[in-house]
């Protein structure tokens, strides 16, 4: 069965108070080369059947309709080798 | 025969008894809805309370915007009826794009439980038409995920058309874009608020009864265009 991830992250002018608060936990624990952190969502979806141009195009529907708020949001879909 | 309001209850929904209680104590008939049904039961305008429907997963209002019932609503809201959503319900407008933009998490991160001094700024939306202009109310304001994002264009035309019903005044409790509390829709029968009026409605409860006129606002609205 293939493996397609979706990641999602927060549009880059868009403020992360989450990736903040875990960039200054790291920094507090002496990581002090992490210069930004930012927090995202990543979704694995195993799909039945052939992963094809329209299966991958019925996938980046549901990202942008269901997975992601493209207000504030970005998204990338891979397929994941086995 | 009063008009009836109908409230939303979707999984995780908590104030849709306060929201029934408000709506009765303003002179409305109540109707509770359920989210898996698409029946909008005959109603004339809809509620959609606050709370944590399916548990916030994925993003506040993002699962409830599919379920069968905002359907039905999104079709009732495009042809006019009032609908008012309240925290929760202002975060499912959003994602259902019934009213643009988005509400993102607190700019500090913290949940915020305060009574909350508003200014009203639209007086003509069909959940507004009973304050005065720039009449200053206090509510309570509860949320982790208030903070309204949208883009500079976006919020520069809200700016422009009279859109934003309320900013807070004093302290911006979630950094909110340009202090926005509220916004309306266009044809302004869609209402979007973060603060809860519903909780302040009634002597002995909440800092206020500012939240009545919300409630009597639509009902004023819906006689008149009867």
């Amino acid at each position: 069965m293939a493996r397609v991830v979706v990641d999602v992250m927060l549009k880059s002018e868009i403020l992360d108070p989450q990736g903040k608060a875990v960039e200054r936990a790291a920094q507090r624990l002496g990581y002090s080369t992490i210069a930004s952190v930012r927090q995202g969502k990543r979704f694995e979806l195993e799909i039945d059947g052939p992963v094809d141009d329209a299966a991958l195009a019925r996938i980046r529907e549901l990202a942008q309709s269901l997975l992601a708020n493209t207000v504030i949001e970005d998204f990338t879909v891979r397929v994941e080798d086995n | 025969m009063s008009s009836r309001i109908g409230v939303v209850t979707f999984p995780g929904s908590l104030d849709d008894r306060d929201a029934q209680r408000a709506i009765a104590i303003a002179g409305g008939e109540p109707v509770a809805l359920w989210h898996g049904t698409t029946n909008l039961s005959g109603i004339d305008a809809v509620v959609l309370p606050g709370g944590f429907s399916y548990g916030d997963y994925l993003r506040a209002g993002a699962i409830a915007r599919f379920s069968p019932i905002m359907s039905s609503v999104i079709d009732a809201a495009k042809s006019g009826m009032p609908v008012f959503g309240i925290c929760n319900g202002f975060q499912v407008l959003c994602e259902s794009h019934l009213l643009p933009g988005a509400l993102t998490r607190n700019d500090h991160l913290h949940f915020i439980c305060r009574d909350q001094k508003l200014r009203i700024e639209n007086t003509t939306s069909a959940f507004t038409s009973g304050f005065d202009t720039n009449q200053e109310i206090v509510i309570p304001l509860k949320n982790g995920e208030g903070s309204y994002i949208a883009d500079e264009r976006t919020l520069d035309e809200l700016e422009a058309t009279g859109r934003i019903i309320a900013r807070y005044v004093d302290v911006n409790p979630n950094g909110s874009r340009r202090d926005i509390a509220g916004i309306t829709n266009e044809a302004g029968n869609v209402v979007g608020l973060m603060p809860h009026p519903e909780h302040a409605v009634e002597a002995g409860f909440g800092p206020s009864l500012d939240g009545l006129a919300f409630f009597t606002s639509v009902l004023s609205t819906l006689v008149n265009a009867s």
